[in-house]
């Protein structure tokens, strides 16, 4: 694989890319080991599934994927001594326009995933594992199946793992490209041969029927790589990082119109929009000014830079404040975000500069979110094709008065009446467009649009 | 004894009501006078809540810091309403659960529903044969609006695909609720449906490789809500709003299923089942639900004929009847035999057999028609009531085991004289020339066939939607045939020209109402005793404790 590698940022706090572009870094088993990998897994083996759990609860690790549920909490979904075969899938569907960390463990480091996911499948009594990897990666398929086997060799996974009676064996699926295959239960269906159709929940979680109908966890690549470290240091220690609530570190990749784009890890919180587009990327290209960030992948709604956003914050004296502040200064967390109303989400950071048409730029993301709705509910199917089709004539010419209205209501009979979180996923980009750049929806009425994405030339 | 059936506390609307456990909300609500407008939910088959349709507001009992239900000032739960509207289709009602199914949150969900299901609907109402039957119409006037706010090009799908046989498919009209699917998978268990692409370029489509030719292929028609999936055999003959509905049986194997017969101006136009739990579940199979255009032939037997000279000749009813008592009480005792058809009805066989006691002969049976059961509903007994031929003693244990013996009489001579039934006695091992022999060959029936065409007394009767009547199934269950359509020309009711035949023979006063047969039945056959075809209703009665045995009906999973 060709990378630039590149030293990271000094602010940086590298934990889960502790060996991405690191120098005289291979991802073969050999440079694992010779690095002290695999000893969490044996330290793992030395503490009951059940302290493990307790560890991960401890640790308030969230989950990366998206969402951001509590990673501990999910495992203790899973009740201890069920006749039914537990299942746990790894979710590499990594599919979410902006973000592009996951491949990176994939590729360079994918002995850090598979211990994280041994240590895991040992917490949560799992025997077979999965890891679910998006067609589009059919060179991160061959790594991991090439790591899967380095990892057998030297007796981590098969019968007896070190002595320890736990017996796993983890394959690789591979999905045929299709961004649903990332929603949990769309992904499930997948693997049972299935239109990957998310299930309805009630009654489908996955802790209580998933794969084939047995108890199954999906976690995210960063997650369960996560878990390795949680055992290295301990969940209270573990905790230390980040802020309450959000801790860790955080894997951010950063797309768009900054001077160094790329992926950076950082603890939770730590840092905030504005030193990250500044200090650590850079900055904005010459001569442009910051416009808006999607701060969590395609589907978090957008951010405004000329908005003010109200958060509260910790005070000196210890109590909590609401504070008001612009884009540049919320930290990158996941209350932070949320608060401010967008969300972490993935960790795809989408920058876009004053040269930016918000119409031709919510269009891009409609065409995405028409183009991989499943189909399967009527609102998401109908809706998202619909949103497409009134960005593309707003943007190329015949846009009308209540095109901007239209465009809001149709995604809000969109989120909150879908099967699974696409509708959300779908509308948010709408809703959240509409409504910070209504001028910019409102003047494409009656206007001819020039359709390059620029409003300068 | 079972357990007796717990009961839940639900709030609808305000209004709290007790439901069994077990009872999936939407049908609850039904229950409470709440209807829920729905697409893709069936109670027959799984529910997969994919048209979002029966959004519901939903909430839960609100539990204090004891975890216990908090209750309100009328001493009921006070409820914690879920903020995300829910399916209502999908779920079943727990204890204290309360429901909204009209606030303005609701309204909207089905409002905006409505709208999504129409932007890319072709509205070619006036063309579709699903117009006046069709839930978009109907929950449209409920929830939709008069104008459009659809300003873009509608998606192009497949038009005229034929599915298969007996399926045509409008993809364009399909609103993927999977109803289809999931009944050629669930029930058929021929798993031929499936859909392809994607998003809202979804579009319905066999298999490939694959035909929907299953021989239950048309009951996704019935269960398609929308014009999409259309039965290539009634497909632009009739709007439906001009049908009149009869509800009555099908009456091609001894199942029995229930069934609604679509006429108007005495022409059948469709049949279609009525929902039985006891019988056919919500299904029939395509054979029978097809098995109606011989009604409406026009070459039905439309006048009484009688043999002269010349060949057939049409008379009056009274002379033909005069003739064919004639004709009979010249060959009494074995020199005469009936040979009637499993496919009467209880009363005609009734009569039936008074006509064989009358002429005193042992030579008497049904034919019998064999076919492949299936695991479903089609009987291998393809006639409708040979229970019915057996209880009165027209045959035996075994129908038809009479037969050989009668043909070869007729073929010797012995037996001169046959009154044929509603069957063809071709049919039977009997070639033309050994008709010919008979002397007299009194026929009832309602298309030409060799022995029609044999007959010394030819008498034109009704077909089953011609007339009233009873027929027992195999399961034992007594159900009733209703008039639908008149008998062309003069044709007349089976019991009538039953009744009067006998009248011939035995001089006696006739029976002027079919129900006054069923009385006579029922206050002489013990297992109908106090039955009457008021008390047989719509769904038919149980005579006999159903048998293992028996064939298997429609199994719902």
């Amino acid at each position: 694989m060709v990378s630039t590698i590149r030293t990271p940022h000094p602010r940086e706090k590298r934990i889960i890319f502790k060996n991405i572009d690191r120098p005289g870094w291979t991802n073969d088993i050999g440079c694992y080991l010779h690095d002290g990998g695999y000893e969490e897994l044996k330290k793992a083996f030395t503490m009951k599934p059940g302290q493990i759990v307790n560890e991960v609860k401890l640790s308030g690790l969230r989950g990366r994927g998206g969402a951001g549920f509590p990673c501990g909490v999910k495992w203790g979904f899973i009740r201890p001594g069920g006749t039914k075969p537990v299942y746990l899938i790894c979710n590499a569907d990594e599919s979410e326009p902006g973000t592009f960390k996951d491949r990176y463990i994939i590729h360079q480091d994918p002995h850090q995933l598979i211990e994280g996911m041994i240590i895991s499948c040992y917490a949560v009594n799992a025997q077979l594992a999965y890891i679910y990897i998006r067609g589009e990666f059919p060179e991160g398929a061959k790594i991991l199946e090439r790591a899967l086997a380095e990892a057998k060799e030297h007796g981590f996974l098969g019968k007896n793992i070190l002595g320890s009676g736990f017996d796993l064996e983890i394959y690789v699926f591979r999905g045929a490209g299709a961004y649903i295959c990332g929603e949990e239960t769309g992904l499930i269906e997948s693997m049972e041969g299935k239109r990957p159709y998310p299930r309805i929940k009630p009654p489908y979680f996955p802790a209580a029927l998933g794969l084939y109908l047995c108890p199954t966890i999906v976690n995210n690549v960063e997650t369960l790589c996560n878990v390795k470290h949680i055992v290295r240091i301990g969940g209270a220690e573990y905790a230390k990082m980040g802020k309450p609530n959000n801790t860790g570190t955080r894997l951010l990749c950063v797309s768009g119109d900054v001077q160094k784009p790329g992926y950076y890890e950082f603890e939770v919180g730590a840092i905030t929009i504005g030193e990250l587009i500044n200090d650590i990327c850079g900055g904005m290209k010459p001569g442009r000014t910051l416009k808006a960030v999607i701060p969590g992948g395609s589907s978090a709604k957008v951010m405004s830079a000329k908005d003010r956003y109200k958060l509260k914050t910790k005070q000196p004296d210890g109590t909590m404040a609401e504070t008001e502040m612009g884009l540049e200064d919320i930290p990158i967390d996941f209350d932070s975000l949320a608060a401010a109303g967008s969300m972490a989400g993935s960790g795809g950071v989408i920058v876009m500069d004053d040269s930016r048409d918000m119409v031709w730029a919510l269009n891009n993301i409609n065409e995405f979110y028409a183009h991989e709705s499943c189909g399967q509910c009527t609102p998401c199917r109908e809706g998202s094709l619909w949103m497409k089709k009134i960005t593309g004539r707003m943007l190329h010419g015949g846009g009308v008065e209540q095109d901007t209205d239209t465009l809001k209501s149709v995604a809000d009979n969109i989120a909150g009446r879908t099967i699974c979180a696409f509708g959300e996923a779908c509308a948010w980009p709408t809703q959240s467009f509409v409504a910070k750049f209504r001028d910019e929806f409102m003047g494409t009425a009656h206007k001819k649009g020039n359709g390059n994405g620029s409003t300068n030339s | 004894m079972s357990a007796p059936t717990e009961l839940l506390n639900v709030q609808i609307d305000g209004v709290w009501y007790q439901f069994k456990k077990g009872t999936r909300v939407i049908e609850a609500c039904a229950q409470a006078g709440k209807f829920i407008p729905h697409y893709c939910y069936h109670p027959k088959l799984s529910s997969p809540g994919n048209c979002r349709m029966c959004l519901i507001e939903m909430g839960m009992p609100k539990t204090g810091p004891d975890r216990k239900p908090e209750l309100g000032a009328d001493g009921k739960p006070v409820i914690s309403w879920i903020p995300r509207p829910q399916i209502s289709c999908a779920q079943d009602i727990t204890e204290g659960m309360g429901v909204r199914t009209d606030s303005s949150l609701v309204r909207e969900c089905r409002h905006g529903v409505m709208e999504f299901l129409l932007i890319n609907h072709p509205l070619d109402c006036p063309i579709c044969d699903q117009a006046g039957e069709c839930h978009l119409q109907e929950y449209s006037v409920e929830y939709g609006t008069a104008g459009s706010r659809f300003l873009e090009e509608k998606v192009k799908k497949p038009k005229r695909v034929e599915l298969g046989p007996r399926v045509t498919l409008d993809d364009e009209r399909c609103i993927l609720c999977s109803r289809c699917i999931r009944f050629m998978k669930e029930i058929a268990h021929d798993d031929v449906l499936g859909f392809a692409s994607r998003g809202s370029h979804t579009y319905l489509t066999a298999h490939p490789g694959k035909r929907l030719d299953s021989n239950y292929s048309l009951n996704t028609v019935d269960i398609c809500p929308v014009g999409a999936l259309t039965s290539t055999d009634f497909r632009f003959k009739m709007r439906v709003w001009f049908l009149k509905e009869t509800k009555s049986i099908c009456t091609s194997c001894a199942t029995g299923c229930n069934t609604i017969v679509g006429s108007r101006e005495n022409v059948i136009y469709r049949q279609t089942p009525r929902e039985n739990d006891a019988v056919n579940s919500a299904w029939m199979c395509d054979y029978g639900r097809l098995n109606i255009h011989y009604v409406n032939s026009p070459d039905r037997l439309k006048f009484p004929q009688v043999r002269e000279a010349q060949g057939l000749a049409n008379v009056s009813w009274k002379t033909a009847l005069a003739k064919a008592g004639e004709e009979l009480k010249q060959f009494q005792r074995n020199s005469v035999a009936v040979v009637a058809s499993a496919k009467m009805t209880n009363e005609e066989l009734w009569l039936t057999k008074k006509l064989i006691d009358s002429l005193g002969t042992v030579y008497h049976d049904v034919v019998p028609r064999a076919g492949q059961a299936d695991q479903l509903l089609m009987s291998a007994d393809r006639n409708p009531n040979t229970l019915g031929a057996q209880l009165f003693g027209i045959t035996s244990e075994y129908p038809g085991s009479k037969l050989r013996e009668m043909t070869e009489k007729i073929a010797s001579g012995e037996i001169r004289a046959v009154v044929a039934l509603g069957e063809d006695l071709t049919q039977i091992g009997l070639a033309e020339s050994d008709l010919k022999k008979l002397t007299a060959l009194i026929v009832v029936g309602i298309l030409p066939n060799e022995t029609t065409r044999n007959a010394s007394v030819l008498l034109p009767a009704c077909a089953f939607s011609e007339k009233r009547g009873t027929m027992i199934n195999i399961k034992g269950r007594l159900q009733r045939l209703n008039h639908a359509t008149l008998a062309p020309g003069e044709a007349r009711d089976d019991w009538e020209i039953i009744r009067d035949l006998l009248q011939q023979l035995t001089g006696s006063n006739g029976i002027y109402l079919i129900d006054d047969v069923f009385k006579e039945i029922a206050e002489t056959i013990p297992e109908m005793t106090g039955l009457s075809f008021g008390r047989i209703g719509d769904h038919g009665v149980q005579l006999v404790e159903e048998s293992e045995d028996a064939q298997p009906v429609a199994m719902t999973v």
